[in-house]
C-alpha cells in the first residue's frame, strides 16, 4: 500500500496515471485496480476529494431530467445502480429519502407531466404526480403556495466524502500508488507520457485526465482545445440537526436553463442543506461565500420551508462545478496519444462516478491498453458517519470491546476518541483538521469547535506523531 | 442495543456552575441519589478554563478554575455522584435518559431531571459571515481551551469581535499566548468597559463583512454603518459573545422553547413545559456570569425538592412573557399569579441597544401592570433587571405579559452617549 505526500516521486514507469483524485479520478483508479496494472493516482491537493467533490449537494441522482440519449443520461443511470450497491457493501452512508419536485406556480405545475415523460425516456418509471393536498401531507412544513409535485422516489442522499475516500482506499489497498501534493505542471508525450510535476517527473504509458476544474488546462498540454471549464459557484447553507424533522424528502425546484436551482434536502449526517446558488465565475479558486449569495438562499429557503431559516446555521460552504458550456459530459479517447479526457463532469459526477470509471476503462482498452484479467476487490468497511447508523457511540458491543468508542470527543456530532484514532491510522490518514472532519465529522457540528476544537486538534497532532 | 437500566432520584445533566450547585444543594437536603452527568472529561463547565478573576461573590472574587473546583468539592462532599465523560444522548421516556460513556450504554430514569447543559458562542457560520473557510477563525471557548488546557499556539496578529465582557477575556488570553491584538471590532456603538492595561484599538459601529485567505486566515474586511469598507490583515479572528443556549437535549425531549432566549421556556420555579424536568443556568439565557448560574442552580433545588416531596404544583395555564424591541429576551419567561417569585424576586433581560434612563413597562392585554424606572443606563451585553412585584396582578387566563422599554426623556442628560474610539 503506497501513499506518498512529499519528496521526489519514485522513478517508475506506470501503465496508467490518473490525474485528479476527486470522486471521478478515484473511481477510475479503483476500477483500474481490478486489473494487473501499475497505476498512479496523482493529486495536487493534500487529500483525495478535496476540490469540487467535497462541496456538492450530496444527492444520488436518478438522471430523470438528463437529456435522453446523452452519455450523461446513460452513465448517471448505470452509475446510480452501481454506487447504490457499492455503498451498501462498503459502508458508505446512504438514505433512500426520495425527491419531490415542487411546483410553486401554474407554469411549473403544467411542466410536471412533461418531466414525468422525460423521466420515462431516461429509464425511470417510478415517478408519480402529487396534488397539493397529498403534497401537504407528505411535507407538512412546506411553505404556503405549493400547488403540487412530481415524486421521484429513487433520488437518494449519500455521503460524498466517504464515497471518494472509499474508492481511493480500495484502490490503494489493491496496489494503486497515490501521490498527494503533486501538481502536474506540463506534459511531454513521446514514447510515453512524461508529466512534469511539483514533485518531479512521472512517467506513464497511458494518461487519464480527471483534473476537474483544471481538465481543460491539462487537455491543452496534450494539444486539445475541446472545451473550456467555466467554474460555476454553488453556495450552500447547512442547517442544524434540530431542523431535520422539518424535511422528509429532497425538495427540488422545477429545473431552469441555469441548472437544477435551489433545493432543500436532508443530509446523511442528519442536517438540512439549502442551495446551491449558480454563479458563473472566472476564478477557479473562488470558493468563498458571499453576503448576496447567502441572502438569496435564505430568501428562497424561507419560501420553501419557512421554519428552516429560523434554525441555527451549522456551516456554509461553496463549491465550484466544472461547467463547460456543453450539454453533456466531455469524455474523449485519443487512442493514438494513449490519452483519455474526462471533462465537463457536472453535479451528477458523484452519482455517475463508477459508470464513468467503467466507461473510461473500456476506452483505455480500445486505445490499446492490455487490461488483463479483472478480479473482485476486497470490500472496505468504511466508518459509519451517517445517522442511518448505528454510529459507534450507540454500540454497546464496540464500547465493551474498546472503551474509546464510548468516549465522545466532538459532542455535536457524537464523534468518539476511537473513531479519531482509527482515522489517524487509516490507509489514507488525514493531513489536516478539514480532512479529519471529512473522515469522522469531528468539528463539523453546530459549535464549530467551541467545545471540541482544542481537544480534536490535540488528538490530531498526537495521531500524527 | 444492550443498555444497563438504573433509577436515581435526581439526574442533573451538566456539571457546570448551575448543575453542580443544584446537585450539591439537593444532595445536602437529602434528595436521595443525586447523579450529575458531565460529557467533558473534567467537571466545572466554562469556568474551568476561564482564568480571569470574575467568579464567585463580589466580596470574594475567584478565578474560574478555583470557582469550579469549589463547586465540584461541595457537590462531592454533599454526596452527589459526579460522572465525567458520560453523555446524555437522548430520551427514552418522560424522565428517562439514554447515556454513552466508556463503561457502556445506560438508560437512567429519575424522579426529577435538571437540565444544565449551558451555552456556546455562535461560531462564524451561525453568524453568516461570508468569505473563505481558512484556519484561524475561532470562538473564545476554543481559544481559552487551546491556550489554557492544551498549551496550544494561536496566531501572531489577532482581531477580536464582540462587545461583551468575554471579548476582553479573549484579548487577555491572546496576549498571554503571544499574539498581538490588532483591534477589537464591534457592531455596538460603544466598546466594552476597559481597564487601562487592556487598552486595545476599538472599532465601533462596524461589522466583519468577509473573511479572506486560503489555508490560513489573511484578514478581515470590515464594513461600518455608513457602508465604508476596510481590510485588516490578521491571521486569527476570535468571535466572542453572541451566546446561544445548548438546547439540543431539551429540544429532543420536547420542551417548549422561549423565542427570545432560544433556551427552554421556564417558570419562576425553573420548571420546563415537561413535568419533572427543570432547567437552570446559561441553558436558559446564554452568557450570564458563573456566580449567577450557580445561584440559579441553588434556587432551583428548592423547587425540585418540593416536587420530590410530592407537593402538587400550582395550577397550570401559565402566562408567557414576551419582550418588545430593543429588548431581546427575558428569563424566566412564564408566570402565574399563584406561583413563587423568581430568584432574587427579579427577572433578567437583555437589550440590543443602549438606553439611557430606561423605564420598563409591563402590560397584559393593554392593561399596565407595572412601570419601573431603572437606576442605570441599559447597555447591550449587560443584564437588566425587572422587579417581580407585579406577578400577582397578572391574569392567569389572559394573553402574554408584554415587557417594553423606553427612555425617560423628561430627565436631563438622556441619550448623551460617549462613543469610545481609540
Amino acid at each position: 500500500m503506497t501513499v506518498t505526500t512529499g519528496g521526489a516521486l519514485p522513478d517508475q514507469l506506470y501503465d496508467v496515471a490518473v490525474v485528479g483524485a476527486g470522486v471521478v479520478g478515484s473511481a477510475i483508479a479503483r476500477e483500474l485496480a481490478r486489473y494487473p496494472l501499475r497505476i498512479a493516482l496523482v493529486e495536487a491537493g493534500e487529500d483525495v476529494g478535496d476540490g469540487t467533490s467535497k462541496a456538492n449537494t450530496a444527492i444520488l441522482h436518478t438522471g430523470f431530467d438528463a437529456v435522453p440519449g446523452s452519455l450523461e443520461s446513460r452513465l448517471v443511470r448505470e452509475g446510480r445502480r452501481r454506487l447504490a450497491a457499492y455503498a451498501q457493501q462498503n459502508g458508505v452512508p446512504l438514505e433512500p429519502v426520495g425527491a419531490l419536485l415542487v411546483a410553486w406556480d401554474d407554469g411549473q405545475l403544467a411542466a410536471l407531466p412533461a418531466l414525468a415523460a422525460k423521466a420515462v425516456r431516461n429509464g425511470h418509471h417510478g415517478t408519480r404526480l402529487l396534488d397539493a393536498a397529498e403534497l401537504a401531507r407528505r411535507e407538512p412544513h412546506l411553505g404556503p403556495g405549493a400547488l403540487g409535485a412530481l415524486e421521484v422516489p429513487d433520488e437518494w442522499i449519500i455521503c460524498p466524502w466517504t464515497t471518494t475516500i472509499a474508492y481511493a482506499t480500495q484502490a490503494v489497498r489493491a496496489g494503486v500508488t497515490l501521490h498527494l501534493n503533486c501538481r502536474v505542471q506540463s506534459v511531454t508525450s513521446g514514447g510515453h507520457h512524461e508529466l512534469s510535476t511539483s514533485r518531479g517527473l512521472l512517467r506513464t504509458r497511458y494518461l487519464v485526465n480527471a483534473a476537474g476544474l483544471h481538465a481543460d488546462e491539462l487537455d491543452h498540454h496534450l494539444g486539445h482545445e475541446d472545451f473550456t471549464v467555466t467554474p460555476r459557484r454553488g453556495q450552500l447553507i447547512v442547517y442544524d440537526k434540530l431542523a431535520r424533522p422539518l424535511v422528509r424528502h429532497i425538495l427540488l425546484p422545477v429545473p431552469t436553463a441555469l441548472g437544477k436551482g435551489v433545493l432543500v434536502a436532508p443530509t446523511v449526517y442528519g442536517n438540512v442543506i439549502l442551495g446551491p446558488t449558480a454563479e458563473d465565475l472566472d476564478d477557479k479558486q473562488a470558493t468563498g461565500s458571499t453576503a448576496e449569495g447567502l441572502e438569496t438562499l435564505r430568501d428562497k429557503g424561507r419560501r420553501i420551508v419557512p421554519a428552516l431559516v429560523d434554525e441555527e446555521v451549522t456551516a456554509v460552504y461553496a463549491g465550484l462545478r466544472a461547467a463547460t458550456g456543453h450539454e453533456d459530459y466531455r469524455i474523449r479517447a485519443h487512442a493514438r496519444q494513449r490519452y483519455v479526457t474526462v471533462g465537463g463532469i457536472r453535479s451528477t459526477g458523484l452519482t455517475a462516478s463508477m459508470a464513468i470509471a467503467a466507461y473510461v476503462t473500456g476506452l483505455l482498452g480500445d486505445a490499446g491498453l492490455h487490461l488483463g484479467l479483472a478480479r473482485d476487490l476486497e470490500p472496505v468497511n468504511m466508518p459509519c458517519i451517517g445517522e442511518a447508523g448505528p454510529r459507534p457511540y450507540q454500540r454497546a458491543d464496540l464500547i465493551a470491546a474498546d472503551p474509546a468508542y464510548g468516549t465522545i470527543v466532538c459532542h455535536c456530532e457524537r464523534v468518539t476518541r476511537g473513531e479519531i484514532r482509527d482515522a489517524m491510522s487509516s490507509t489514507l490518514p488525514p493531513a489536516s483538521l478539514d480532512a479529519l472532519r471529512r473522515r469522522t465529522r469531528a468539528g463539523a457540528g453546530r459549535c464549530q469547535g467551541f467545545h471540541c476544537g482544542a481537544v480534536v486538534r490535540a488528538l490530531f497532532e498526537e495521531g500524527r506523531g | 442495543m444492550s443498555r444497563t437500566e438504573r433509577t436515581v432520584d435526581v439526574l442533573v445533566v451538566g456539571a457546570g456552575p448551575a448543575g453542580l450547585a443544584a446537585a450539591a444543594r439537593l444532595a445536602a437536603a437529602g434528595a436521595g441519589r443525586v447523579e450529575v452527568l458531565e460529557r467533558e472529561q473534567q467537571p466545572g463547565g466554562i469556568p474551568r478554563h476561564s482564568h480571569h478573576r470574575g467568579f464567585g461573590p463580589r466580596h470574594q472574587p475567584l478565578d474560574g478554575p478555583r470557582f469550579a473546583g469549589r463547586l465540584v468539592d461541595a457537590a462531592v462532599a454533599a454526596g452527589c455522584v459526579l460522572r465525567t465523560g458520560v453523555t446524555a444522548t437522548g430520551w427514552a421516556g418522560p424522565r428517562t435518559l439514554d447515556t454513552t460513556g466508556p463503561q457502556g450504554l445506560e438508560r437512567i430514569t429519575a424522579r426529577a431531571v435538571v437540565l444544565a447543559t449551558g451555552a456556546r458562542e455562535r461560531p462564524r457560520s451561525a453568524r453568516l459571515i461570508p468569505g473563505t473557510r481558512p484556519a484561524g477563525v475561532l470562538t473564545t471557548g476554543e481559544l481559552l481551551q487551546t491556550v489554557r488546557l492544551h498549551g496550544g499556539r494561536v496566531g501572531g496578529r489577532a482581531v477580536v469581535v464582540g462587545s461583551e465582557p468575554v471579548a476582553l477575556h479573549a484579548v487577555r488570553t491572546l496576549r498571554r499566548a503571544g499574539a498581538q491584538v490588532v483591534a477589537l471590532v464591534t457592531e455596538a456603538p460603544c466598546a466594552p468597559v476597559q481597564s487601562p492595561r487592556h487598552r486595545v484599538p476599538v472599532i465601533t459601529d462596524t461589522a466583519v463583512a468577509e473573511l479572506t485567505g486560503r489555508g490560513r486566515l489573511a484578514g478581515v474586511r470590515l464594513r461600518d454603518r455608513d457602508g465604508g469598507s476596510t481590510h485588516l490583515d490578521c491571521d486569527t479572528v476570535v468571535l466572542t459573545g453572541d451566546w446561544i443556549p445548548d438546547h439540543e437535549l431539551a429540544r429532543l425531549g420536547g420542551t417548549a422553547l422561549d423565542p427570545g432566549t432560544r433556551g427552554p421556556a421556564v417558570d419562576t420555579a425553573f420548571r420546563t413545559s415537561l413535568p419533572g424536568v427543570f432547567a437552570v443556568g446559561n441553558l436558559l439565557h446564554g452568557g450570564e456570569p458563573g456566580a449567577i448560574a450557580a445561584a440559579e442552580g441553588r434556587s432551583a433545588a428548592t423547587h425540585v425538592l418540593r416536587r420530590l416531596a410530592g407537593a402538587r404544583p400550582w395550577r397550570h395555564g401559565q402566562v408567557p412573557l414576551a419582550v418588545e424591541r430593543p429588548l431581546l429576551w427575558i428569563a424566566p419567561n412564564r408566570v402565574h399569579p399563584d406561583g413563587p417569585p423568581p430568584m432574587e424576586e427579579r427577572f433578567t433581560l437583555r437589550t440590543a441597544e443602549r438606553i439611557a434612563r430606561p423605564v420598563l413597562l409591563v402590560s397584559q392585554d393593554g392593561r399596565e401592570l407595572d412601570r419601573q424606572h431603572l437606576p442605570r443606563t441599559a447597555l447591550p451585553g449587560r443584564a437588566v433587571h425587572l422587579r417581580a412585584g407585579w406577578i400577582a396582578r397578572a391574569d392567569p387566563e389572559g394573553g402574554p405579559v408584554r415587557v417594553g422599554v423606553m427612555s425617560d426623556s423628561r430627565q436631563p442628560g438622556a441619550g448623551a452617549a460617549r462613543i469610545l474610539t481609540v
